[in-house]
């Protein structure tokens, strides 16, 4: 794994833009790919796919109901159909359909929400979805999929869609901090373990991967070595993983951008409990809806950042 | 019958079938002592001009038949009279029909295409079978096949605000290959359509929606026939049929009381049944 030593960052690409690329990089080679869209293509960045593909392409207006249900049709006749809006509106707007025409078939429709997490800022909170997670794994037979940054999620897009069944992929709207390498091993349900260590491990995917292993560094200052694991896939998830880190190091500290209940953390305890009981701690939304404002600034206001894993891995030391 | 032409029976051998087809969605029902018979009677000439008229392109023996056309059973309450159609036609033997609703039968409360050939969607939730139509005509037109999608709506369910939002979507496509199928039969669970959501005048929204709109008596197998060969051959537009039926259709004390809906039949009732239909 070629992991970046220090934390100083680059800045790369929002895992919408690296979606979108792969989207219209696997058009190419993937001619059963029919992409369906929300009225959103140029936020979800599917208008590259379009672009390239229009016969491969369909708008169906600003109906989630109805694109999920073309979906499922699609996935009916062999299609491969990747459907994409907001996180919030395709998961919210869309679930009885998700439910009753895509889980319950178990039909092979990949579902893409964009701008999660309350990281979108200044559009506020009625549209940032903190509860698709935990909708998607109210969805028996989907895997989900929530990855960390641009390379990671060049790799995830291509590993979902050579996966078979209904999957649904969380990706974000601001460039985030690129924490791989160019080439990143990349395997569904198989957690990544970025920085090793004994002390404590800390979990978390999206763009609290990047804050896990900058805590993770300032840590290590105090003589705290953390493993850092990035949990790409909450299901199925990696219980091995979660195994191992709760026997080797006794203590988890899972970070996600999304209700702190009913997401990561809740399947990560859930399989220490079941295996390997040790203490844990969790970062993520508390049982509260966000506000409009800059993303760095809700970051901090609502306890996502670097500073906050830390605070709860020190509560467990 | 060769493989892939579908059986194309006279009216008069339609209407007989049709008979058949009504002793069994009733029979069936009763032996599970639960089930929709009344919603699945209304929709009986429709089903049987589709199937054995000669208008369904279909083969009971590779159920996945590529060139094969689709039937989405969109009210999905109505799956006794799906299942009957599809033991007649061949997907399976007619003895599976006793087993309805039995733990470890396919043939469950609602339509699961998992465990049933022949069952395009899986349906229960109300409103989602035209939109997964859609889809299915949207996949024939990106191959350049010419498969059509008929899909069974009920008239409670066009109070889902889905089926309109695949309406649009339909017509500003112009999926030709799609029909939709209303079985107007004027009742849903707690009254009379008029009295639960008025939302008439339903030919005239259809028209509005921009689709290919005919309105007829859908107890009446000449124009049941007649109208699916026209909606299957209409050009540029999606066909929509609004049919006038009625809702238990075939027994008079189930069709003069809407609370029939989602009620089997008891034994008594069953044979008062079958004797009106001329069963014994």
């Amino acid at each position: 794994m070629a992991v970046k030593p220090d934390i100083e960052f680059k800045m790369g690409k929002a895992t919408r833009d690296a979606f979108g690329a792969a989207l219209r990089e696997a058009g190419k080679t993937n001619a059963d790919i029919v992409v369906v869209d929300g009225d959103v293509n140029n936020s979800t960045r599917t208008e590259w796919f379009a672009q390239e593909f229009p016969e491969r392409f369909i708008n169906v207006g600003i109906a989630e109901s109805n694109l999920v249900g073309i979906g499922a049709g699609l996935a009916a006749c062999g299609k491969l159909p990747v459907i994409a809006s907001f996180a919030c509106f395709i998961m919210c707007n869309g679930y009885d359909q998700l439910r009753m025409s895509v889980a319950f078939p178990n039909l092979n429709v990949k579902v893409v929400g964009s701008h999660a997490g309350i990281s979108i800022g200044e559009d506020g909170p009625s549209q940032m979805a903190i509860e698709d997670v935990a909708l998607a794994l109210g969805l028996p037979t989907f895997t989900v999929i929530v990855p960390a940054d641009e390379p990671s999620t060049h790799k995830a897009v291509a590993a979902m869609l050579e996966s078979v069944g209904p999957a649904y992929m969380r990706v974000g709207r601001p460039d985030v901090p690129v924490v791989y390498g160019d080439d990143p091993d990349f395997t569904l349900g198989k957690a990544n373990e970025l920085r090793s260590g004994n002390d404590i491990t800390l979990i978390a995917n999206g763009i609290m991967v990047s804050a896990a292993l900058e805590a993770a560094h300032a840590l290590a200052a105090d003589g705290v070595e953390a493993r850092v694991l990035d949990m790409h896939t909450v299901r199925p998830l990696d219980v091995e993983a979660v195994m191992r880190a709760a026997r080797e190091t006794g203590k988890i500290v899972v970070a996600e951008e999304h209700l702190v209940q009913c997401g990561l953390g809740s399947v990560v305890a859930m399989a220490a409990a079941e295996h390997a009981p040790c203490a844990m701690a969790f970062v993520g939304v508390e049982n509260t809806y966000a506000e409009s404002g800059d993303p760095a600034a809700l970051l901090e206001k609502y306890g996502l950042t670097a500073q906050h894993i830390v605070a709860k891995a020190q509560s467990l030391l | 019958m060769t493989v892939g032409e579908p059986m194309k029976m006279s009216i008069a051998e339609l209407e007989e079938q049709a008979r058949v087809l009504r002793r069994d969605i009733i029979t069936c029902t009763t032996i599970a002592g639960s089930g929709h018979p009344s919603s699945s009677l209304s929709g009986v000439e429709i089903m049987a001009a589709l199937y054995f008229g000669g208008v369904l392109r279909y083969d009971p023996a590779e159920p996945h038949w590529a060139k094969r056309d689709r039937l989405i059973m969109s009210k999905g309450h109505a799956s006794p009279l799906l299942y009957v159609v599809l033991a007649h036609a061949g997907y399976f033997s007619t003895d599976l029909l006793e087993t309805l609703r039995q733990i470890g039968s396919p043939l469950e409360g609602h339509p699961n295409m998992s465990r049933l050939p022949g069952v395009e969607a899986s349906t229960g939730s109300l409103g989602q079978g035209l939109s997964i139509g859609l889809g299915h005509a949207f996949a024939a037109r990106i191959d350049n096949a010419d498969n059509h999608v008929f899909v069974i709506l009920g008239d409670g369910e066009q109070d889902e605000g889905q089926i309109w939002e695949a309406a649009m979507t339909a017509a500003h496509y112009n999926l030709e290959n799609v029909t939709a199928i209303v079985d107007h039969n004027k009742a849903q669970q707690t009254g009379w359509v008029r009295d639960v959501l008025d939302y008439s005048p339903l030919t005239e929204k259809w028209r509005a929606f921009q689709w290919d709109v005919q309105e007829i008596d859908g107890h009446d197998m000449e124009a049941v026939l007649k109208a699916l060969q026209h909606a299957k051959a209409t050009q540029g537009r999606p066909s929509c049929i609004i049919a006038h039926t009625v809702k238990g259709k075939g027994v008079s004390f189930v069709e003069a009381d809407y609370a029939y809906h989602g009620k089997a039949l008891t034994k008594e009732e069953e044979q008062r049944a079958l004797e009106e239909l001329g069963w014994q």
